[in-house]
């Protein structure tokens, strides 16, 4: 007889879009263990609920945050107001917020292009580098962010989303190469169809191969306890995108994705 | 954009009906769901588990509660959860028995939600000691039809609260509620099993025992007839305190065994459960249990199913009712012979059955159970056959003062209905008080009438 849940040194991390469909299994996966949590949102309406329920769940501290990610001062301002909510120095952070556009009548407009970048890629980039900056001297901390597998090749129907995200994976390899010799690990997460809020509007959802956000937040939780450095989830998306990435752009160009 | 409609059912897949399905993220969405169109009707929907037709409506909307499932608050002083309508018992238990802490009573899933276990107010087997969930429940959050989301408790909008707790959805959607936990000092619980030869020494061996346990079910032979009749296993448990635990196992009181939770991949063409395979498991199961004392752990005590992921399919792609009896305690014997020597005649086969004694009622308008007994079991579909078993099961409930569970009901017409629930007038009252319009209707309301068809 054994299932009480497993503890581990209760760690102090950050967690930037608590709301999103995948930062909310994964939220309540790590209270269990014990963990203390920063939870950031844009919204306060929708995180202190959110908040609430990870303190009922937990048996550490649970702070929230509001933190618009796109603002350089407040990006700047994090650690230090982590710390503080937290009384101690954080040493881990996951980057969860992001939306996924619809490229639909994007793809040709200039501003909505822009809008899609910044939102998938700047604020995330911006987020990681204030914490490379908090985290570089202290070994054994983590920075994990969700960046997708349609980041390892561009196709027709989301190409903005997948650029923005193919930044963020080249971001994260140069971090983790950066940091990996200051014994800081650098986790590189590529969900592949995720059914969450974010996603159920699209056919995709209903997709054979899309996973439930709770496995994607399993997934995560094991590789930043592995300090592993790329995550795809479910795993079966690393052949799939192996053999997507393998096809001559020749070929590629042709295909209907 | 309005999506396809789905095709759902209850969990014993029979009937079927598409509704076009929400699952909204929080408060506002859920007023939104509640501000559209909705053609036929508006119904909410946890986890499915309601056997027949209460949680969809064909032609209408099914609102799902699967992502309104924040914990909201929890005093370890009284016990006291305050939590979203969505949040199941399975992580009520995740969460809360490594601190000590057990649902107050529960039925014999923990993949339910908190909304729907109050909109059937669920029993578990310490009925005969407490009652159903209604009488742990302080207050209930409804968002009723123009909106707005009503509290209500026993000192505030009673009406509401008694016509929710019960009320299968029909008076708005629960948003949230607040309940007790009860402290336990382990994960275990110490059954006595005894074997009994008939019905009339099942019911003894209840009225013997039952004072003296917390817990206490039977399972009941179906196939068994004649003088067999109604032979049982009785199991009547006691939460084990921690004193008794092995030194060993104490180091872990509240561990539960990581188990193997087997799954049905897919519906077979056939059902699996017939009378031969129901019969040979009657036999061995009766045979394997003898009058003995055992320690087991809470999910295989409280949710022996749970560990077989999409049981329900075993019964075939045309499913099956599960009928769920009461009888008040005066008819009890006379109800439950009648009504057991019909399904054996009938060569019905029961995989499930379960009797179990009944304690208190709980004030709530469309209440079940009442001091007396309950019946549960499982029948496959069979076209014109199961409609008149039932039929004429129905007809032996109404005989002797009895009535059928609205969780589990599929097929009864509106005239049965009305006998079994004399407080039905009282509950429409409420209904048309915070639902004006008839927003709030199930296929299952429109068949028992509650609602226009």
């Amino acid at each position: 007889m054994s299932r009480t849940p497993k503890r581990d040194d209760p760690r102090n991390v950050i967690l930037v879009g608590a709301t999103s469909g995948i930062a909310r299994p994964l939220g309540r996966r790590l209270v269990a263990r014990g963990w203390n949590l920063v939870v950031t949102g844009r919204d306060a309406a929708r995180l202190a609920p959110l908040a609430d329920d990870l303190r009922v769940r937990g048996s550490g501290t649970v702070a929230s945050l509001v933190l618009d990610p796109a603002d350089g001062a407040a990006v700047a301002g994090l650690f230090g107001a982590a710390a503080a909510l937290l009384g101690a120095p954080p040493d881990g952070i996951i980057v969860c917020h992001g939306t996924l556009p619809d490229e639909s009548g994007a793809l040709l407009d200039v501003e909505q292009t822009r809008d899609a970048i910044d939102a998938s890629f700047t604020s995330a980039a911006m987020v990681l580098a204030a914490a490379a900056r908090a985290l570089e001297d202290r070994p054994g901390a983590f920075l994990a962010a969700i960046s997708s597998v349609a980041g390892d090749r561009g196709r027709q129907s989301n190409y903005t989303y997948g650029a923005a995200k193919a930044g963020l994976t080249a971001y994260l390899s140069g971090l983790r190469n950066r940091l990996h010799p200051r014994g800081v690990a650098v986790l590189t997460v590529k969900p592949g169809i995720v059914r969450t809020p974010m996603t159920e509007v699209l056919p995709a959802a209903r997709s054979p191969l899309a996973t439930e956000a709770d496995t994607v937040a399993r997934d995560i939780e094991r590789a930043i306890l592995r300090r592993q450095d790329v995550l795809y989830t479910p795993w079966f998306w690393w052949p799939v995108m192996t053999v997507i990435g393998a096809i001559p752009e020749a070929i590629f160009k042709r295909l209907k994705l | 954009m309005s999506p396809a409609p789905q095709t759902l059912s209850g969990w014993g897949r029979f009937p079927v009906g598409d509704s076009v399905v929400a699952t909204p993220a929080d408060r506002a969405g859920m007023a939104r769901a509640v501000g559209g169109d909705h053609g036929a009707g508006l119904i909410a929907r946890g986890l499915g588990r309601a056997y027949g037709d209460s949680a969809f409506v064909a032609g209408g909307t099914v609102v799902e509660t699967a992502r309104i499932d924040r914990f909201r608050g929890f005093d370890p002083q009284s016990g006291l959860l305050d939590v979203e309508a969505g949040v199941s018992f399975a992580e009520i238990i995740a969460v809360f028995l490594p601190r000590g802490w057990f649902l107050p009573t529960t039925p014999g899933t923990k993949y339910v939600t908190v909304g729907g276990a109050i909109a059937a107010d669920v029993h578990g087997k310490n009925h005969h000691r407490h009652g159903s969930i209604g009488v742990f429940v302080e207050r209930i959050d409804v968002m009723v039809a123009d909106g707005t989301v009503v509290r209500c408790s026993r000192g505030e909008n009673t009406d509401l609260f008694h016509a929710t707790l019960g009320g299968m959805g029909l008076t708005g959607m629960i948003m949230a509620a607040c309940f007790r936990l009860v402290r336990v000092e382990t994960s275990r619980v110490t059954v006595d099993y005894h074997r009994t030869a008939d019905l009339e020494e099942t019911l003894t061996v209840f009225e013997a025992g039952d004072a003296g346990s917390e817990h206490s079910v039977a399972w009941i032979d179906c196939m068994a007839s004649g003088r067999a009749m109604g032979r049982s296993v009785v199991m009547q448990g006691r939460n084990t305190p921690l004193g008794e635990l092995s030194p060993e196992a104490r180091r872990d009181p509240f561990g539960l065994p990581r188990k193997r939770v087997k799954s049905v991949p897919f519906t077979p063409p056939v059902g699996l459960l017939n009378s031969l395979s129901v019969r040979v498991f009657n036999e061995v199961f009766y045979a394997a249990h003898g009058n003995r004392r055992r320690v087991v752990d809470l999910d295989t005590f409280f949710y022996p199913l749970d560990s077989i992921r999409h049981w329900n399919r075993l019964y075939g792609p045309r499913g099956f009712i599960q009928y769920q009896a009461f009888f008040p305690r005066k008819s009890s014997l006379d109800g439950l012979r009648e009504l057991l020597s019909t399904i054996v005649a009938s060569g019905a086969a029961s995989f499930l059955a379960v009797l179990k004694s009944c304690g208190p009622a709980d004030g709530a308008m469309l209440s079940f159970l009442e001091p007396g007994h309950t019946l549960a079991l499982d029948i496959p579909y069979r076209r014109g056959v199961i409609e008149a078993l039932c039929g004429r099961l129905d007809r032996i409930l109404l005989e002797h003062g009895g009535r059928l569970y609205l969780a589990k009901d599929a097929l009864m017409d509106g005239t049965s209905f009305r006998a079994m629930y004399p407080r039905l007038d009282e509950f429409l009252a409420v209904k048309r008080r915070y639902d004006p319009d008839g927003l709030f209707a199930s296929s299952q309301s429109k068949r028992l009438g509650i609602t226009p068809a």
